[in-house]
C-alpha cells in the first residue's frame, strides 16, 4: 500500500513541475529556450509563455553584456583591488535584482491567477526555469 | 524509513501525538528542535569552507601553504636584507614598488584561492527525475543515440553536451566536473593545487592576474637581489659579500628557479587568454587545427584586443552556490546521498565501474536501512564518506534528506526501489565508451607546459586515480564494517 500511495505522489511531484532547459544554441550566454512544453497548453497560451522568456532572456543578456559600462566597472573594480565591491553592487547583482523583481511582477499578475508558480532560475544554478503547478487538477 | 510513508497520510489525525515522538523539523513547527543549518555545511562537492562559509577552498590544501609560506618568505627575506642597502644606494623607490607588487601577488592569490570558481549546483530531485524521463523517452524512439550526450550548434560548430552522473545535469558547454572537488565548475580551467582550488569562470582573472603579478614580483626582486650582490662587491669583493648578505643566496635560488615556471606559464595564459579557450580545451585541442580544417573556436569574439578585454575585465558573474543562506527543510534538496554513491563510480574509468558497482548497491540498502546516512560527507561517493577527513564538519544528527514532504518522494522512492534503480542505471554504463564517460579533467596540473609540469604531473596524475580507487575501496570495507 505504501508503495502505490508513494508512486501516484511521485507521478504528482514530477509531473506538477515544468522545466524549461537552457538553450545553448548562442554560446554560453545565459539563455532559456523558448519552445512551448505541451505540458502547458492548457494553463497559458503560447504567446504569454514566449513572451516571458524572451524578456528574461533579453535581461540575461543585459547582465552579461560586454560594453563601455562593463570594461569601466571592470577596469575601477581591478584598480581598487576588488575591494570598490564592499560599496557597490556589480552590474549583474543589480540586473538580477530586476528579473526578481519581474518574475515576482509576472506572478502576480499572469501566473498565481492560473495556478501555476514561476521560480527565479537564480535558485535552481541557472538551469532551469521551473513551472510549478499549484492545483493538483488537470 | 517506511514508517514516515504511513505517518504522512495520518498526519492531520494524530498530529498532537506525531509532535512529540518525531525528530525531523517538519513535523515540530512550533518548536525548532535542530538549529538552521548553512547551506555549506551540506554542501555535497568536496570542498572545505571556512568563515561561516565565506572562503571556499579545495580539500587538499597544502600546496597552497607552500606557496604562500615561499612567497613570504622570499619577500620577507627581500624587504629585510636586501631592501635597506639598494634604498639607500639606489632610491627608496625599490621598496615601495617591491611593497605594492608583494601586496597585489597576495590579494589576488587569496581572492583566487578562497571564491568560489564558478561551481554547478548539483540537479534537485525534480529536475534529475525530469530529465531522467527525457532521456529514457528518447531513447525508447526507434534508434539508440549513443546515451547521456546531446548535441549543441554553436556559431557553426557542433558541440557535445555531456550528461554528468555526479551532478546530474546536462553540462554546458566548457564545463567540466573536477574529480577533486567532485563539482561541475563552469568554464573549467584547470585544478590548481598551488592556489588549492579550481580555477573557473568566476576567478579566471584572479589567477590570471596573480601569475602575472607574480611573475613581475619575481623578476623584479632577481634582479635587485643580484644588482645588490654587484653593488656590494664592489666595495667588499665578491666572497665577503655573499658572507654579508646570505638571505640574498637563498632569494636567488628561489626566484631563478620559480622565474622559468611562472613566466612560461603566464605566458602560456597569456595566449589562451588572447585566443579565448580553457586549458581544458587547449590540451585536448578541441579547437585546433589539426583535427580538421574547419575546426575553430566557437567562443572566440574575432580579435585579440576582445578576448582579453572580456576574459579581465568581462562582468563577473555571481555565486550560484548559496554558501551562507540556511538549508530549508520544506525546499528540494540536491542530489541526495545514495544516487551519489551510485554514480560516483560512473565518474571513474569503467573498469572501476564494473569491479565496485555490485558492492555499491549492496552498500546503499545497508545504509538506508540503517537511517543513519549522513547528509554531507557520503555525497562525495562512499570513499569520502567513511574515511575521517581532517577538517570537515561533523555529520548532521538529523538527516535533513529524510525529512517527509512531497518533493522528497521521489528520493524515498529511489531508496526503496534503490536496488531496481540502481541496476537500471548500473546498466547503462557499459554501454558508454571511454569518450562518453565524464572526463576527469581535474586530473591536470596547474603548471606550465615548459618543464614544471612533470613534476606536478608526476605528483598528481598516477596518484589521484589509484588514490580516490584505493579510497573507494577502502571506504566500502569501512562501510561494510559498521
Amino acid at each position: 500500500m505504501n508503495h502505490s500511495l508513494q508512486d501516484i505522489r511521485q507521478q504528482a511531484a514530477i509531473s506538477a513541475k515544468v522545466f524549461i532547459q537552457r538553450d545553448y544554441t548562442n554560446g554560453t550566454v545565459c539563455q532559456f529556450q523558448t519552445k512551448f512544453p505541451s505540458e502547458l497548453e492548457n494553463r497559458i497560451d503560447k504567446q504569454q509563455f514566449e513572451e516571458t522568456v524572451r524578456t528574461l532572456n533579453n535581461l540575461y543578456a543585459e547582465a552579461e553584456k560586454l560594453g563601455g559600462s562593463s570594461y569601466l566597472e571592470g577596469c575601477l573594480a581591478c584598480l581598487t583591488a576588488y575591494t570598490i565591491f564592499l560599496c557597490m553592487e556589480t552590474h549583474y547583482e543589480k540586473v538580477l535584482k530586476k528579473i526578481a523583481k519581474f518574475i515576482q511582477e509576472q506572478n502576480d499578475k499572469i501566473y498565481a491567477p492560473r495556478g501555476l508558480l514561476l521560480t527565479d532560475p537564480i535558485e535552481r544554478g541557472l538551469r532551469v526555469v521551473s513551472f510549478t503547478k499549484t492545483l493538483n487538477s488537470h | 524509513m517506511l514508517h514516515l510513508g504511513v505517518a504522512e497520510p495520518m498526519r492531520d489525525c494524530e498530529y498532537s501525538q506525531i509532535s512529540t515522538r518525531s525528530s525531523t523539523p517538519m513535523e515540530t513547527p512550533f518548536k525548532k528542535r535542530t538549529p538552521k543549518r548553512r547551506k555549506w555545511q551540506a554542501f555535497p562537492g568536496r570542498n572545505k569552507f571556512y568563515c561561516d562559509g565565506r572562503i571556499m577552498m579545495a580539500r587538499q590544501t597544502g600546496v597552497f601553504y607552500l606557496t604562500l609560506v615561499l612567497i613570504l618568505v622570499t619577500s620577507g627575506l627581500f624587504f629585510s636584507f636586501d631592501c635597506p642597502f639598494l634604498s639607500v644606494k639606489l632610491t627608496p623607490a625599490i621598496p615601495v614598488i617591491g611593497g605594492v607588487l608583494f601586496v597585489f601577488v597576495l590579494g589576488t592569490l587569496f581572492r583566487t584561492s578562497f571564491s568560489d570558481p564558478g561551481v554547478l549546483p548539483r540537479a534537485t530531485p525534480d529536475e534529475a527525475a525530469d530529465l531522467e524521463k527525457q532521456i529514457t523517452n528518447c531513447s525508447s524512439s526507434g534508434y539508440r543515440p549513443p546515451p547521456r550526450t546531446k548535441e549543441v550548434v554553436i556559431n557553426g560548430q557542433t558541440v557535445k553536451l555531456k550528461y554528468c552522473f555526479t551532478c546530474k545535469i546536462f553540462r554546458p558547454p566548457r564545463a567540466s566536473h573536477c574529480s577533486l572537488c567532485d563539482n561541475c565548475v563552469d568554464r573549467f580551467d584547470h585544478h590548481c593545487p598551488w592556489v588549492g582550488n579550481c580555477v573557473g569562470k568566476r576567478n579566471y582573472r584572479f589567477f590570471y592576474l596573480f601569475i602575472l603579478s607574480l611573475s613581475f614580483l619575481t623578476i623584479f626582486i632577481f634582479a635587485f637581489v643580484i644588482t645588490h650582490v654587484i653593488l656590494r662587491s664592489h666595495q667588499e669583493g665578491f666572497l665577503s659579500a655573499l658572507k654579508n648578505s646570505p638571505a640574498s643566496v637563498l632569494e636567488v635560488v628561489v626566484c631563478f628557479f620559480s622565474v622559468w615556471s611562472i613566466v612560461g606559464l603566464s605566458g602560456f595564459h597569456t595566449y589562451l587568454i588572447s585566443s579565448n579557450q580553457t586549458t581544458n580545451e587547449d590540451i585536448k585541442g578541441s579547437w585546433s587545427s589539426k583535427r580538421g580544417k574547419d575546426n575553430y573556436n566557437p567562443y572566440s569574439y574575432g580579435n585579440i584586443f576582445t578576448n582579453c578585454c572580456a576574459a579581465l575585465c568581462g562582468p563577473l558573474p555571481p555565486s550560484l552556490i548559496n554558501r551562507r543562506g540556511f538549508v530549508e527543510s520544506d525546499t528540494s534538496q540536491p542530489t541526495p546521498p545514495t544516487n551519489g554513491i551510485t554514480m560516483y563510480g560512473s565518474t571513474q574509468s569503467q573498469s572501476h565501474m564494473a569491479a565496485a558497482t555490485p558492492l555499491m548497491q549492496t552498500e546503499t540498502v545497508i545504509l538506508t536501512n540503517e537511517g543513519s546516512l549522513p547528509g554531507r560527507t557520503s555525497l562525495g561517493g562512499p570513499c569520502s564518506g567513511a574515511l575521517p577527513l581532517g577538517g570537515q564538519p561533523t555529520p548532521p544528527t538529523s538527516n535533513p534528506n529524510l525529512s517527509s514532504d512531497s518533493d522528497m518522494l521521489p528520493l524515498r522512492k529511489d531508496h526503496i526501489d534503490g536496488l531496481h534503480h540502481h541496476h537500471t542505471d548500473g546498466g547503462h554504463h557499459p554501454f558508454l565508451t571511454p569518450e562518453e564517460a565524464p572526463s576527469p579533467p581535474g586530473m591536470l596540473p596547474c603548471g606550465s607546459p615548459v618543464g614544471h609540469s612533470h613534476t606536478v604531473q608526476g605528483f598528481y596524475n598516477p596518484a589521484s586515480q589509484d588514490s580516490l580507487h584505493e579510497d573507494s575501496v577502502r571506504g566500502l570495507v569501512k562501510l561494510s564494517s559498521v
